[in-house]
């Protein structure tokens, strides 16, 4: 069979992709890190490729807003290669920074790359905090048809996020989801149950720290999977309680989905 | 035409940034503010009609599940106070150039964009406040304009440059003139220098152009030039007799140890921008340290985001370019309760000081993408009106681009990076010389204000160009700008420049500026000119500005600036190099013996405890610490929090640069200003010895360790100033040479001394950080201070002298402090060391601490509050040192560890022929419990302890 292959979507200011990329060889992935730039010179270029990830960072800074000046770029630039990428059974991943690019792109929450449509019903607001941080939270997984994660589970990851409250537009997005399973990942305490900051680490509206799309082939989340690949990656290893890095999981699954 | 869009929260949703603002408006005591609205304002420049103005607000600017927009002014506000903040013209403004980006990306005629914020105060505000407000909290005046009413801006005018080669007469001035030239020129030179000038200029039989007065001066400042440090001192006694003479100080102390240890896996040290070490074969590691104090002392923000900057570019400028894997701070501030109406004029509060230097810290290092790993705060009143910020970045390069090559005769001068703009300028000069109250608006000019995000390009291209071998040489532009890039990097060759070729942010600047503009985010590359071509297309192909500039190589070593190919400067390397006197400097130093009173005795000291814990410079920093990325780039394996509420204290940082190796670098760090006041060699000793003790305790590699210091002084022109300058250089030898660490990089910032309005000068306290970096082979080996297990048994490692010098018992307790600080022994120290770091790497070790502020009884009390654990520890009854010295005495060298019931005899037997007691256990009660002879001495549960430990920067 031939080895799946990764892009790693990279431009000014993306600085996860180098681990990222790492995770996914990792995986079994054959992983390539390539500059918007070079997407936007030739957009057929993308169909080379099963799985698409939009690393973390800060794109562009985060000027404006988080991820907006790269999602403006694909709206107005990749439109159409992306609109095609997605609609052939392949797999696109939004980590932090590529979360909030995958919102206002609208390749979430609806899979629809279009300038007029994009970042209408969802996004990703400020910390209630106000501020940015990194810690490590727990999350379980809520979807059945999302490909990344094992419904039912309880894991570890970091996040380190200014701008990672989920908000949806009104009561009527947020059933949408729901109906749709696209609540993919919540922040919980470790023994799965809801709670306040820092439980829940920014306000995000009914805990969600990770929604997928209506086919659970996209997938965006605020936590940081490629952080947790080895053991000595969590806070607490030196205490010989860590088994196992649940960041990996997510890399592994979308292996096995398109091997 | 200019469209104004206002951006603001919809009611439903929140703000949290004008909550923010609210609660520090309630921290400066101002109740009367009862809430506070914002908007971010965009103001749209270019041929554009309403309809586009109304789609950029809504498709770009505006985020439509929050926010509203309205195009034109919402005008002065009825039931709220007005502020509007709006950055200077010709200040950088990343915000703007990336919408501006994005705007052409949409297909729209755009020509400038300019942003501000906009704030509403609702309540009962009057002028006065709002004023208060506006400057203390707002608003900038170094960088920024505030508004009472709603302002919107005029289109940008650039102002014309008209050319003219200015002449400066300086072959017929004497002495007075020549001084006079020296301070109206912000030169900061003394008359033996200028004199020098004046006599190279008659040589070449001509007067001089400004431009070549103001390379000379920043060649020749103190903060490029090292001159203190590198002179002749002579010491004197109190009575004025000569005890000591030493010719070079610096290559007689910390060059001197690292050449007499001469370590092969030294690869680099002190000849490039960042001290190069082995990390195995086919990498190596560096490590530089700066200090950025007196731009952060001006515009917190702006100083400390340019001051990690500037850093990161030092690897990034090393070998052939390191690519940076962490950064490092360190920070000294005035005391964050003082009261505002007690902090003197032309100074910040430092509650808002240290806020902004986090915020410029937090932001360019995240947006770089570089993990914060390691740092430390100490707090002092002379610090109030002299910060310090002190930056470091590690950096990894190929083992075989590990040295500086020469540029080649025709290598093309290429700058690469940031547009050159009026920042910074004079900043070379100007951190050599004293701050006063005006400097606030006198040096305004030579504040930088950075953009990561153009760094983070310059760091991505210059690499692919580093790998695929294209240039030759390379350097950052620091302190002195193109002047001294250029002029170290064509030192031996010589060097033609066309300056008018410089990529400018702005027209208008004068030859001179261009040269000496301390513009961040700009880097220069010596380029062979058949890669020319390949290079310059890297940089395009990832939108980064390239230029060449000039080219390497001249007749005789001569440096040549030309502009629209008129000359306009002329010098040569030689004079620029090696023309600077040196100077013999005078220092005065004795000691004088004054022993600490004895503190009374009591039969309880758990409150002693609560206090120091809470005492700022041992408080928690997790409110620093959070908001740093300290996990980018998947190499962390020890973080700065630790333990079974990932909150407590690290001692030093792990990380794994390489992802595909076990390899770790440990990263640590040591300073105690409070001992310095009371004993400079004694304090240097400490110093070195907590860096290192940080490091041995998560299991760093002693016989792979490198150490880099930095002086913060004042202003050593003063005899006893650089009495105590000698005093910590000459420990930095000894300490060097006992623990065999050789020192590999180091910097010095003098003259931090600041004057107020009364005419009354404030030296900051003689302030040594030393850093510390060790690679370890095996990063899964090392571990934490939190306490693991009930059961286990604690072993106190080190000699405890029983003395109280400068301890932060003393502190606490409000006592008079004597001189008798704890002595250091260095070689007593190495020993225990090695052993301790043979254990750790043995596996026998489950948890280590070292034992610092507040000693034996501080560290017991982290380690147990870290593991959600108690201890019950025991002192020892046949000692000469007395309960509080054995409780909170601050000796270097002691370490707590924690061993298992099954290890507990290898370990024992492993430390035999050391200073080492079992002391007690690790308990399951949840309390810290500490016995003397007369019973127990400390007795609380760790929630208090923890509490008082994180209740200070609970902000």
């Amino acid at each position: 069979m031939a080895i799946p292959k990764a892009l790693v979507l990279r431009t000014a200011g993306t600085n996860c992709d180098r681990e990222t990329e790492y995770a996914l060889t990792q995986a079994g992935f054959e992983a390539e890190r390539i500059h918007v730039a070079r997407l936007i010179e030739n957009p057929a270029a993308i169909a080379n490729f099963q799985f698409m990830v939009i690393p973390g960072g800060f794109s562009y800074g985060d000027d404006v807003a988080a991820g907006k000046i790269l999602a403006n770029q694909i709206l107005h630039h990749l439109g159409d290669a992306v609109n095609e990428f997605i609609s052939n059974d392949k797999l696109v991943l939004g980590i932090c920074n590529g979360f909030q690019v995958m919102i206002k792109a609208g390749l979430l929450p609806w899979a629809n790359v279009s300038p007029d449509q994009a970042n209408r019903d969802a996004t990703l607001a400020w910390n209630d905090c106000g501020k940015f941080e990194d810690r490590w939270i727990h999350l379980r997984c809520d979807s059945d048809k999302c490909v990344f994660l094992p419904k039912g589970e309880i894991i570890a990851l970091p996040i380190a996020h200014g701008e990672g409250k989920f908000v949806p537009r009104d009561d009527a997005v947020m059933q949408r989801l729901l109906d749709g399973d696209q609540a993919a990942l919540r922040y919980v305490d470790a023994e799965g149950n809801p709670g306040s900051y820092p439980v829940n680490p920014n306000g995000s509206i009914d805990d969600i720290a990770g929604i997928c799309d209506p086919s659970g082939r996209l997938m965006g989340l605020m936590p940081h999977p490629e952080r947790f690949i080895e053991v000595t990656h969590h806070p607490q290893w030196t205490r010989g309680n860590v088994q196992k890095a649940d960041g990996m999981i997510m890399f592994q699954r979308a292996f096995e989905y398109l091997k | 035409m200019i469209y104004r869009v206002e951006i603001r929260s919809k009611n439903s949703f929140g703000d949290p940034h004008a909550d923010m603002v609210h609660h520090q408006i309630g921290e400066l005591g101002m109740e009367s503010v009862i809430g506070v609205r914002s908007a971010r304002l965009f103001f749209l420049i270019g041929q554009l009609t309403e309809v586009d103005a109304e789609r950029i607000a809504d498709e770009l600017l505006t985020d439509p599940v929050i926010e509203e927009y309205s195009v034109g002014s919402s005008g002065q506000p009825e039931d709220a106070a007005l502020i509007e903040v709006h950055l200077k013209a010709g200040v950088m403004d990343p915000v703007a150039a990336s919408a501006v980006k994005a705007v052409t990306d949409m297909g729209l005629p755009i020509e400038g964009i300019r942003t501000a914020r906009r704030y509403e105060l609702l309540g009962d505000v009057n002028d006065e406040q709002k004023r208060k407000v506006a400057v203390k909290l707002l608003a900038n005046a170094v960088i920024e304009d505030m508004y009472f009413e709603d302002h919107t801006p005029l289109e940008m005018s650039a102002h014309s440059y008209d050319f003219e080669v200015i002449e400066v007469p300086i072959r017929d001035l004497d002495d007075e003139a020549l001084m006079k030239l020296s301070v109206d020129g912000d030169m900061f030179l003394n008359i033996t220098e200028m004199k020098a000038i004046q006599d190279y200029f008659k040589s070449l039989g001509r007067e001089a152009r400004d431009v070549e007065l103001e390379m000379i001066a920043q060649t020749w400042s103190e903060h490029c030039g090292h001159k203190t440090f590198r002179s002749d001192v002579v010491v004197r006694n109190n009575a004025g007799e000569i005890v000591e003479e030493i010719p070079n100080l610096l290559k007689n102390t910390v060059f001197g140890s690292t050449n007499e240890l001469n370590k092969p896996w030294c690869l680099n040290v002190f000849e490039d921008n960042a001290g190069v070490i082995e990390f195995d074969e086919t990498h190596a590691v560096c490590f530089k340290v700066e200090t950025h104090n007196h731009p952060s002392a001006i515009e917190p923000y702006g100083g400390a985001a340019t001051g990690i900057g500037g850093v990161v570019r030092d690897p990034m400028g090393t070998g052939l370019g390191a690519s940076p894997v962490a950064n490092t701070d360190v920070f000294c501030f005035g005391p964050t309760d003082m009261p505002l109406d007690d902090v003197p004029k032309g100074v910040l509060h430092p509650r808002r000081v240290m806020r902004r230097v986090v915020a410029g810290v937090r932001d360019y290092g995240n947006r770089m993408g570089i993990p914060t790993v390691n740092g430390a705060v100490y707090f002092d009143k002379r610090y109030l009106g002299n910060p310090l910020v002190y930056c470091g970045t590690i950096g990894m390069l190929p083992a075989d681009k590990c040295t500086k090559r020469q540029p080649a005769p025709g290598d093309a001068i290429i700058c690469v990076g940031g547009r050159t703009g009026r920042d910074g300028i004079h900043g070379a000069t100007f951190s050599s010389g004293e701050l006063t109250h005006e400097h606030e608006t006198e040096f305004s000019h030579a504040v930088q204000i950075g953009n990561a995000i153009t760094e983070k390009k310059v760091l991505d291209t210059i690499m692919q160009a580093r790998d695929l071998d294209l240039y030759s040489s390379i350097t950052d532009c620091g302190a002195g700008g193109l002047s001294s890039a250029v002029g170290e990097m064509g030192e031996q060759i010589g060097a033609e420049v066309h300056i008018d070729r410089v990529p400018l942010k702005y027209d208008g600047l004068t030859y001179s500026e261009i040269w000496i503009s301390e513009a961040q985010e700009r880097m220069v590359l010596a380029v062979p000119p058949e890669n020319v071509e390949r290079i310059l297309k890297i940089f395009a192909d990832e939108d980064v500005d390239a230029t060449v500039i000039g080219t390497y190589g001249t007749e005789n070593r001569k440096l040549r600036l030309f502009y629209d190919s008129t000359e306009v400067l002329e010098l040569d390397m030689e004079f620029l190099h090696d023309g600077l006197p040196r100077p013999t400097k005078e220092a005065i130093y004795e000691k004088v013996d004054t022993p600490s009173p004895t503190p009374p005795q009591r039969d309880d000291y758990t409150q002693t405890l609560l206090n120091i814990l809470a005492s700022p410079n041992v408080a928690s920093k997790e409110w620093i610490i959070r908001q740093y990325d300290h996990e980018v780039q998947g190499g962390s394996v020890i973080k700065p929090l630790v333990g079974v509420t990932e909150d407590g204290p690290g001692d030093a940082a792990v990380v794994r640069p390489v992802l595909e190796s076990s390899k770790g670098v440990v990263i640590s760090c040591g300073m105690n200003p409070h001992l310095g006041d009371l004993d400079p060699y004694q304090s240097a000793l400490h110093a070195v010895d907590e860096a290192l003790r940080n490091s041995i305790a998560v299991g760093g590699n002693l016989e792979r360790t490198a150490i880099l210091d930095n002086f913060c002084w004042g202003n050593c022109n003063k005899p006893d100033r650089m009495g105590t300058f000698v005093q910590a250089a000459k420990a930095c030898y000894d300490a060097a040479m006992a623990y065999q660490t050789p020192f590999v990089s180091g910097k010095d910032s003098l003259n931090n001394e600041f004057q107020t309005d009364t005419g009354e000068t404030i030296a900051i306290p003689s302030t040594l950080l030393i850093s510390a970096m060790s690679v370890v082979d095996d990063a899964a080996k090392c571990v934490t201070a939190d306490a693991k297990e009930a059961g286990n048994s604690m072993f106190l490692l080190g000699e405890t002298s029983g003395k109280l010098g400068g301890s932060h018992y003393l502190l606490v307790e409000g006592l008079e402090t004597g001189n008798d600080v704890p002595e250091v022994d260095p070689t007593a120290n190495r020993k225990l060391m090695l052993t301790l770091q043979k254990a750790i790497e043995d596996g026998i070790v489950r948890s280590c601490h070292d034992l610092s502020e507040g000693g034996l009884a501080a560290a017991a009390a982290e380690m147990a509050f870290s593991g959600g654990m108690g201890v019950e520890l025991q002192l020892d009854n046949n000692t000469t040192a007395s309960e509080q010295a054995q409780l909170f005495g601050e000796d270097a060298g002691r370490f707590l560890v924690e061993v298992t019931a099954e290890n507990r005899d290898a370990f024992a037997e492993a430390v035999k022929d050391l200073p080492a007691a079992e002391i007690g256990k690790v308990t399951d009660t949840g309390q810290v419990v500490i016995r003397g002879d007369s019973g127990t001495l400390i007795n609380t549960p760790i929630e208090a302890a923890k509490e008082a430990w994180q209740g200070t920067f609970d902000w």
